[in-house]
């Protein structure tokens, strides 16, 4: 008689290209990167680095209500966008805007949503950082955590039946993988054979819960063999070994018509959000080892680098105009109308329905008779 | 859940109409739940919470625990389900959402599990557990994060279904609902925890509690009726003043309780006033104030002088912009409105006639 222990002996290794300095790992086989591939890809990182820094402030002002960083995430972010295909279909957790930032929403469309405004693709529906376009294959961030898993499994199984050649992506965070959906969604994309890649950022932290408390098995990846799905553990600090795992994942993913789990190991430098404080929970020492020492930006950074590809004039030009962007478009987002009366009620069904109609009417009405009881900033 | 994100909470004034014996003691509603969770917890070594963010449970790990105040795995379902069966065998857990949107994730344990096992077991298993957190409208946090779930908990029989409004109704009920032996759901609200009112050395003390299934009045009068929970309640009580200085005098019922209901003193109060307005921040259909009319209906027809007023969210999932965020959520100004139709459409037309 033989149980299987709890773990075993040895922890699942961390799939890495690029050592700390940004030096090109010996013995790794990696996806060949262009020089053209790689520009974008740093420059993407720091445009996202750049619109979180920035946002973040805005925040603090008090000019929107609500911001929430990916600063540490930045790899994961850009570099499984930059290893997908665009009709690939992306359903998001909150924390990868990098993703629609690849591409193709711009710093405009980032700011209009932020500050909720009549521009908005959401129409001023949703909190800051819940973007969404179906443009750009990007389901619209949906708050109660771990709902994506199963619905993108439900997706893949559609790209399946319709034959075609494109996987569905869907991300979340270590805390996710507590919920049920998480679970049901790995066993379905086994059993469904669904083209679904699971990225799962093991970032250490899930608000202000310690991956301690969250589970006792060796992270993430080893909960994909017990569902029966191939999987990886990757350093999510490392854009060139994100890069290459999800490149790869899309290949199985497709031609092989099944799940693949990619567990992404880095760090959540930022607060949970701007209504929280993490330094109350966790040491700030922590916290400047993984922003500075252990920055995916700056380690992608000094491989660009020596490959002769980017220059300290390169870097200056870039950051000035991602800074001049966002200014420009937070002004232009700022002093955007705010939504009209009739975005309160259309949408609710594909054709406003009868109920809707009345009450419509009726506020109207009322704000015509009592003008001063309702506030000014609603175009009617 | 994000948190409060926005400082827009409503401030309350103490108008003259209320009254208390002694120099009456601030407290926060944060703090009556907290002293609250405090007492019973110290009482019955059998309590404990589940959970907990908003520091409505601080203090309380130092205190009694890790094995009495457990931070868990993100898992709705894991943890109700645990607690319910911690309340099968013996606990009286206490189990925090973040917000009541996330309890949907739960809602089996809640409905199907917590809800009917004392029936189905013929009275052999109990469920003495309570379900507690914020529910409703917060301030900036849109769709998935504002929905009030009374009207959905109050139409399940087997549960008992709280919404304290101050902090006498905080420390009062939550305690009622701890000792009770069945499942309480416990409706706060976000936006009134850091809000202060007046407690008096009664409600300090440890043995308060109140019962479960009585409303309060919370201002007197006799034109009208306004029936409200949670927040709501300090809106209509605002409402009330304004519509004082109009010469209307408004009765403010704190309904405290949302099942059971308290119908008696509804019926009492509308056949006193001969009117009613319903206020809720939840949507209006098979709401709170759909289930009042239809008790005045049933029980007081006779004695309605107009027709019954509902002031309840709008229709539409909560949008997030500020501008529409204000026109989906009553607002005071709603409520002095409907309470004038009531009155007024009658009056004259009474004269007229
Ligand atoms: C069903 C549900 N429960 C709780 C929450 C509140 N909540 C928001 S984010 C979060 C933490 C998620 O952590 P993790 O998945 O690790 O992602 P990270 O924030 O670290 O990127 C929690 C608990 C929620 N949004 N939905």
């Amino acid at each position: 008689m033989r149980f299987i222990s709890d773990i075993s002996h040895k922890r699942v290794p961390c799939y890495r290209v690029l050592d700390d300095d940004g030096e090109l790992m010996t013995h790794t086989n990696h996806v060949q990167v262009s020089k053209e591939m790689a520009v974008r890809m740093y420059s993407e990182m720091v445009t996202l680095q750049t619109m979180d820094n920035i946002f973040y402030e805005v925040q603090r002002q008090g000019r929107i209500s609500f911001y929430l960083t990916s600063m540490g995430e930045e790899a994961i972010n850009i570099a499984s966008a930059a290893a997908l295909s665009s009709d690939d279909i992306i359903l998001p957790q909150y924390r990868e805007p990098g993703v629609l930032l690849w591409r193709g929403f711009t710093l405009q469309q980032f700011a209009h949503q932020c500050f909720g405004n009549t521009n908005d693709f959401g129409k001023g529906r949703q909190m800051p950082i819940h973007y969404g376009s179906n443009k750009h294959n990007y389901f619209t961030v949906s708050s109660p955590i771990a709902t994506q898993l199963p619905q993108a499994v439900g997706a893949a199984y559609s790209l399946k039946m319709d034959g075609k050649s494109a996987c569905a992506v869907t991300f979340c965070g270590d805390g996710a993988t507590s919920e049920g959906d998480f679970h049901a969604g790995m066993n379905f994309a086994a059993v469904m054979e669904a083209p679904v890649i699971f990225i799962i950022r093991n970032n250490g932290w899930a608000i202000s819960t310690p991956v301690e408390d969250q589970f006792r098995s060796d992270g993430i990846v080893v909960k994909g063999q017990a569902y029966g799905i191939w999987s990886i553990r990757v350093d999510g600090n490392d854009a060139l070994a994100v890069y290459s795992a999800v490149h790869t994942a899309r290949e199985i993913a497709i031609k092989e018509q099944r799940p693949v789990l990619i567990e992404a190991l880095s760090y959540r430098v930022g607060h949970h959000s701007t209504s929280d404080d993490s330094t109350k929970y966790r040491p700030i020492d922590e916290i400047e080892y993984w922003k500075m020492e252990r920055s995916p930006v700056n380690r992608f950074k000094r491989w660009v680098e020596r490959n002769g590809w980017w220059s300290e004039k390169d870097e200056l030009e870039l950051r000035s105009s991602v800074r001049k962007q966002l200014m420009h478009a937070i002004q232009v987002a700022e002093k955007a109308q705010k939504p009209p009366l009739e975005d309160l009620f259309t949408d609710v069904y594909d054709q406003l329905s009868s109920n809707l109609e009345e009450q419509e009417r009726l506020l109207r009405k009322d704000i015509e008779k009592h003008p001063k009881d309702y506030p000014s900033d609603v175009p009617l | 859940m994000l948190g409060v994100i926005r400082n827009k909470s409503i401030r309350h004034t103490f108008s003259n109409f209320r009254h208390f014996s002694s120099p009456a003691k601030q407290m926060t509603v944060r703090d009556a739940l907290n002293s609250a969770l405090d007492e019973e917890m110290s009482a019955d070594p059998k309590v404990g919470e589940y959970q907990g963010a908003y520091k409505i449970s601080k203090g309380l790990l130092e205190k009694y625990g890790p094995e009495r105040v457990r931070d868990t795995p993100i898992t709705e379902a894991g943890f109700t389900g645990i607690g319910v069966g911690a309340a099968y065998y013996g606990l009286k857990p206490v189990v925090e959402f973040m917000t009541f949107n996330f309890s949907m994730q739960a809602i089996d344990h809640i409905i199907n599990s917590a809800a009917k096992s004392n029936y189905m077991s013929a009275g052999q298993i109990s469920v003495p557990i309570v379900f507690r957190g914020p529910n409703g409208a917060a301030a900036g946090v849109g769709a998935q994060h504002s929905h009030c779930y009374a009207s959905w908990y109050g139409s399940c029989p087997g549960l008992k279904v709280l919404a304290p409004y101050s902090s006498e109704d905080a420390r009062g009920l939550l305690k009622a609902a701890i000792r009770d032996p069945d499942p309480v759901v416990f409706l706060e609200n976000e936006l009134l925890y850091g809000e202060s009112f007046p407690v008096s050395a009664e409600v300090l003390d440890s043995s308060f509690c109140l019962p479960i299934g009585k409303a309060k009045i919370e201002k007197e009068g006799k034109d009208v009726t306004i029936t409200a929970f949670s927040k709501m309640v300090g809106f209509a009580l605002k409402a009330a003043e304004i519509l004082e200085k109009e010469g209307i005098s408004a009765e403010v019922i704190n309904l405290r309780s949302i099942r059971p209901l308290d119908r008696s003193t509804i019926n009492a109060s509308v056949r006193k006033t001969n009117r009613l307005v319903t206020v809720e921040e939840g949507f209006p259909q098979h709401g709170v104030g759909a289930e009042i009319c239809t008790s005045v209906i049933e029980e007081s027809f006779g004695y309605l002088d107009a027709p019954v007023e509902r002031i309840a969210g709008a229709d539409v999932p909560m949008p997030y912009a500020a501008n529409l965020e204000r026109l989906a959520v009553p607002q005071v100004e709603d409520i002095v409105r409907a309470a004038k139709r009531a009155c007024h459409r009658s009056v004259p037309m009474a004269a007229a006639a």
